[in-house]
């Protein structure tokens, strides 16, 4: 018997029982004791809870939405809300922290030294801290709506929120819209094919040049071709508040403006260090064999420099997603605040509602994970 | 016979050194440049005067009262005469004597950790300072009086929160470490779960949970302090990242430490313990303090679910009556108090760093 227990296997497969017996009895004492808590307290059980009637009101839907919508509804316009922060944070703050982390490495000390003093300051400030910095402090002391500061007579800045024109949906808007997104997608392909023809041929295209070109003829011909009636509904006092245009309220706002700031820090960071991990034998080469340093930077240190940098920015990226649920301490209608908020409270069904609130990061975080996953089996030195 | 004179060194040529020198090689070398460093020292202009003018020249420090801020720049006034709230939350004035002492023994174990050489007596003097900060600050023994967590607060209580994440998730973090670079199948399994559902979510929802689902967990009767659920909800959190970070260490381990440590006739336990984990942590302490600064970080999100850490204190200070329109000098200053403990550990995990990358080569 004893003797048994000194076998390495034998030792392996007991502490692993053990393992699952301690932890299906501890699943099983907390699972007793809910049930027995929530029958004492009178708590419903189940999702039924969803189609009832929400009741309050949501400022900020990308969706049609109000009091008489149900929970469902509720749980959708907070869920569309985390992923438009998440997408416009992604974008803004991958464009600083590109140009930060360039300007970190450039050769000029000042521009240097004040970019690693941005990097230096922002990130060593919580997070919560800068998003109620600019919710309270930033945009609280803007001016009222009636002494708005005023962009070309269209765009009004005030203590509610950010004012813009907004182009009505008529034909010629979405025809230019779609012919903005159809350039785009006609120039990946046509890079793909100058790619092939490059290969083959050593033939150039100036893909660059053609797609700019076709970026701004294209959208001038649609608009032409598609009635050429822009109509733009101007945000105008009335009252004490505007009304029409396109509103930004200022919990959008400060959250945007503080996770755009503190995530560049950390993608800046990571775009240095992939720049940085190059060594200088690379450039030199590329030198020596005649690339001009265009080239060089094309082809031999950005495709080395990007395969370092991606890995740290995809999980900023995840980050992003899931700071964007601190909004719940200024009340910007995500996910963690409409409905771990404020459906919480009214619900009470606490077990049900995190549940579903966690299963919904814990997707992205599995969705983002198999992509990075995906992005490093692609990206992998291909050797021979 | 050729005389060779010696020839003196001549100075270097005026246009490669120098201030002008400098100038232009490090500011105006190219076009593009130039317009970069003017473009930079606009914008300090723009930032620095207005901030010194508010912070210093316009502001006011001296005084007592609101009546005392008269200048147009800040108003520190507000910041002193709130400085107990910033510092204690509302511990009793009399009794912070015993925050300062524990404040104090910190830095003498600190100091005693100098002349200890060995872990185990480190762990004991560790395990026993912290329980006598539990009594020290809590109270209810040896005749001092009890304080109810509810009356902690500011950076005391964001202290609190971050070293008792830090101490208690380490322990859970190896444990899992281990368990995720196990060959038994369902330890390692059970542990990748763990760590990756917690890296999924939110910490908030974490908090959430453990203030709103974990009192659902135990039998009536037993209920939970709202500090303590918050530690749990942070402890539980942690554990995950510290876990990484960890693992990260461990895989730097060359496999022959452990084929060493199995030749030698160790079993598992004394493997890990007095072989590969001293030397993962070596290697993970950078990472390890710059998890440090992230929990540091993240304390402030306990202020959602209702305690009044340090970033709690200017909304609390801010919406007093008397001192209505001050917030801003009071993020300010909360801001500075967390600038400074965060970038100076950040300072000291890139010391640490360079200091491990020469032992390597």
């Amino acid at each position: 018997m004893f003797a048994l227990l000194r076998d390495r296997k034998v030792r392996g497969i007991l502490f692993q029982l053990l393992t699952i017996i301690g932890l299906v009895a501890f699943l099983w004492y907390i699972g007793t004791n809910t049930v027995h808590n929530i029958e004492q307290r009178g708590i419903r059980t189940g999702f039924g809870f969803l189609t009832g009637t929400s009741g309050f009101a949501i400022n900020d839907s990308p969706i049609a939405y109000n009091e008489t919508y149900t929970y469902w509804r509720v749980f959708f316009v907070g869920l569309l809300n985390t992923i438009i922060i998440s997408v416009i944070v992604i974008f803004l703050s991958s464009i600083l922290g590109l140009i930060i982390g360039v300007l970190r490495l450039s050769n000029n000390w000042l521009i240097a030294k004040l970019s690693s003093a941005y990097i230096d300051i922002f990130r060593n400030i919580p997070i919560l801290l800068q998003i109620l910095f600019w919710y309270n402090v930033v945009l609280a002391t803007l001016p009222s709506p009636r002494k708005s500061i005023e962009l070309f007579g269209s765009i009004f800045i005030n203590n509610r929120g950010f004012y813009v024109p907004k182009p009505d949906m008529n034909s010629t808007t979405i025809g230019v819209m779609v012919s903005v997104a159809f350039v785009f997608v006609f120039v990946f392909f046509l890079n793909r094919w100058a790619n092939k023809r490059h290969e083959e041929t050593g033939e150039d295209f100036p893909v660059l040049y053609t797609g700019l070109g076709l970026l701004v003829v294209v959208p001038i011909a649609a608009y032409f071709i598609f009635g050429a009636n822009f109509n733009f509904s101007y945000p105008h006092l009335r009252g004490f508040n505007f009304t029409g245009g396109k509103t930004f309220y200022p919990e959008f706002l400060a959250l945007t403006f503080a996770l755009t700031i503190y995530t560049a820090t950390f993608i800046a960071e990571a775009v240095r260090s992939g720049i940085e991990a190059v060594s200088k034998g690379q450039k030199e080469a590329a030198a020596s064999i005649g690339l001009s340093s265009y080239q060089a930077l094309k082809l031999v240190v950005l495709p080395q420099a990007i395969r370092i940098a991606i890995p740290p920015t995809i999980n900023q990226y995840l980050n992003i997603v899931k700071n964007s649920s601190l909004a719940t301490a200024i009340g910007y209608p995500e996910l963690v605040t409409v409905f771990a908020g404020t459906t919480l409270n009214q619900v009470g069904q606490a077990i049900e509602i995190i549940s579903m609130t966690m299963l919904v990061y814990l997707v992205v975080s599995l969705v983002v994970s198999a992509l990075l996953n995906w992005i490093n089996f692609k990206m992998k030195i291909k050797e021979r | 016979m050729a005389v060779y004179n010696k020839v003196e060194t001549r100075e270097a040529p005026s246009n490669s050194k120098g201030m002008v020198y400098w100038l232009r090689a490090n500011l105006f070398s190219t076009p593009l440049n130039s317009a970069m460093t003017i473009l930079g020292i606009a914008f300090l202009f723009w930032v620095i005067p207005p901030f010194i003018k508010w912070s210093i020249i316009d502001a006011n420090f001296a005084g007592s009262t609101r009546a005392d801020c008269t200048g147009d720049g800040a108003c520190w006034v507000f910041v002193r005469a709130k400085m107990d709230m910033f510092m204690y939350g509302f511990y009793p004035e009399v009794e912070r004597w015993r925050i300062h002492l524990t404040y104090a023994l910190f830095f003498v174990v600190i100091a005693s950790f100098k002349y200890l050489k060995q872990a185990m007596p480190k762990i004991i003097i560790a395990i026993i300072y912290f329980i006598i900060a539990f009594i020290l600050i809590r109270g209810g023994f040896f005749g001092l009086e009890t304080i109810d967590t509810n009356k902690w607060g500011g950076l005391m209580l964001t202290i609190v929160v971050s070293s008792v994440g830090i101490v208690c998730s380490f322990p859970l973090g190896i444990i899992l470490a281990f368990g995720r670079a196990s060959k038994l199948p369902i330890i390692k399994s059970v542990s990748v779960t763990y760590i990756e559902f917690i890296r999924g979510v939110p910490l908030i929802t974490i908090l959430f949970m453990s203030s709103v689902i974990l009192p659902l967990f135990f039998p009536e009767g037993v209920t939970f302090d709202k500090l303590l659920r918050a530690l749990i909800g942070i402890t539980l959190f942690q554990a995950a990242y510290i876990a990484e970070v960890i693992r990260g260490g461990l895989q730097s381990i060359p496999s022959g430490q452990y084929e060493a440590a199995d030749a030698v006739g160790l079993s598992y336990w004394q493997k890990m313990l007095l072989v590969i984990l001293p030397q993962a942590l070596k290697v993970a302490i950078p990472n390890l303090v710059g998890s440090f600064i992230a929990l540091f970080q993240d304390t402030t999100l306990v202020l959602i679910i209702g305690l009044f850490d340090l970033l709690a204190m200017v909304q609390v200070t801010g919406s007093d009556s008397h001192w209505l329109g001050f917030e801003t000098e009071g993020y300010v200053f909360v801001t500075l108090i967390f600038w400074v403990f965060c970038y100076s550990m950040s300072v000291y995990s890139k010391s640490l760093e360079k200091r491990f990358n020469t032992n390597l080569k």
